[in-house]
C-alpha cells in the first residue's frame, strides 16, 4: 500500500481496524456525474480503497454546476476525470474505469465485480433496472431518486432488503433542474449509506 | 383480498398480479422495482406473479436525475 497524507489524517477518526476495511473495500459506481462524482470523492475521503467507475458520458459545461468537475476536465470521459480527482487526493486510491453505457447485457457481468454498489444513473428507467439486476445479483445497493429543484421535501431513506433508496422521492429532473445543494445533498446520503455497511458489514471485503 | 403494498394494508382483488397492482396505482413498470414477500420480482415476470392473500409488497417508484 502506498504512503498517503490521506490515511495519516484519517487514523484520527477511524481506528486501525475501520480503516483496513475501508482499504480493502470495493465499490461499484453506475453513472459518474452529480450523484456518482460526489459520493465517490465522500468516500475517497473516508478511505475508501477501491473504485469501479462505470460511465459513458463525456464531461460538459453544464456538469460544472453540481459534479465534481473543473474546467480543465471539459471534454474527457468522466470517469478518467473522475479517477484523477481520487488520485489527486489519495494516491493510493485503486481506481478501475470503464467508459461504457451500463446495458442489459453487459450489467449481469459488470455487477459481480463489487459487493456493493452506488447506483447514481440518470433516468428512472436504467436506474429501475441497475437496482433490479443489483438486488437479484446479492449486491448491496445505495440509491437515490429525487433530488432536483431548489426546493422540495426533506431527504430521506427507505430500506427495501439489501437496498437503501435516498432522496425525497418525487423531484424529477424532468420537471426541476438539478443544482448543487440538493444533488449533493443526495450524493451525501448515498455515500453515508455506504459508509455504514461497509463498517457495519464485515463481509463486504474485496476477496 | 387483503394485502400489504409498502407497509399498509390494501385491498387488491382475486388473484391480481403485480402487473394489475402497478397499474391500479399508476405505476409505471419500467420504473419500479418489486419485491415480493421478501423478493425481488423481475419485471418480465411481473404480469405472471400472481398475490395471495397477506403477500407483503414493496413498491420503489423511480424518478430522473443523477
Amino acid at each position: 500500500m502506498q504512503d498517503s497524507t490521506l490515511y495519516a489524517g484519517l487514523s484520527r477518526y477511524f481506528d486501525v481496524q475501520q480503516l483496513e476495511k475501508l482499504r480493502q473495500t470495493s465499490v461499484g459506481f453506475a453513472g459518474a456525474g452529480g450523484l456518482g462524482s460526489n459520493a465517490a470523492l465522500m468516500l475517497a475521503r473516508c478511505g475508501l480503497g477501491h473504485f469501479l467507475l462505470v460511465d459513458d458520458d463525456l464531461v460538459e459545461p453544464s456538469n460544472l454546476n453540481r459534479q465534481q468537475y473543473w474546467p480543465r476536465h471539459v471534454g474527457q470521459p468522466k470517469v478518467y476525470a473522475l479517477a484523477d480527482v481520487l488520485r489527486e487526493l489519495n494516491p493510493a486510491v485503486d481506481v478501475e474505469t470503464r467508459h461504457q453505457r451500463l446495458t442489459r447485457q453487459n450489467l449481469p457481468q459488470t455487477l459481480t465485480y463489487c459487493p456493493l454498489w452506488v447506483e447514481a444513473l440518470d433516468n428512472a428507467e436504467d436506474k429501475s433496472l441497475f437496482v433490479e439486476q443489483a438486488l437479484v445479483a446479492g449486491c448491496k445497493v445505495a440509491s437515490a431518486s429525487g433530488l432536483a429543484g431548489l426546493s422540495g421535501p426533506v431527504m430521506s431513506r427507505r430500506v427495501v432488503g439489501n437496498l437503501v433508496l435516498v432522496g425525497d422521492f418525487i423531484s424529477d429532473v424532468r420537471t426541476a433542474p438539478p443544482l448543487a445543494p440538493r444533488v449533493t445533498q443526495a450524493a451525501a446520503l448515498l455515500a453515508e449509506a455506504i459508509l455504514q455497511m461497509i463498517l457495519a458489514d464485515a463481509d463486504t471485503q474485496r476477496i | 383480498m387483503e394485502v400489504t403494498i409498502n407497509g399498509a394494508t390494501e385491498h387488491v382483488a382475486e388473484n391480481a398480479t403485480v402487473a394489475d397492482v402497478l397499474a391500479t396505482y399508476g405505476h409505471k413498470a419500467t420504473a419500479v422495482v418489486v419485491e415480493h414477500n421478501g423478493n425481488i420480482v423481475p419485471r418480465e415476470t411481473f404480469a405472471s406473479v400472481r398475490l395471495t392473500v397477506g403477500d407483503r409488497l414493496e413498491i420503489v417508484h423511480f424518478v430522473g436525475g443523477g
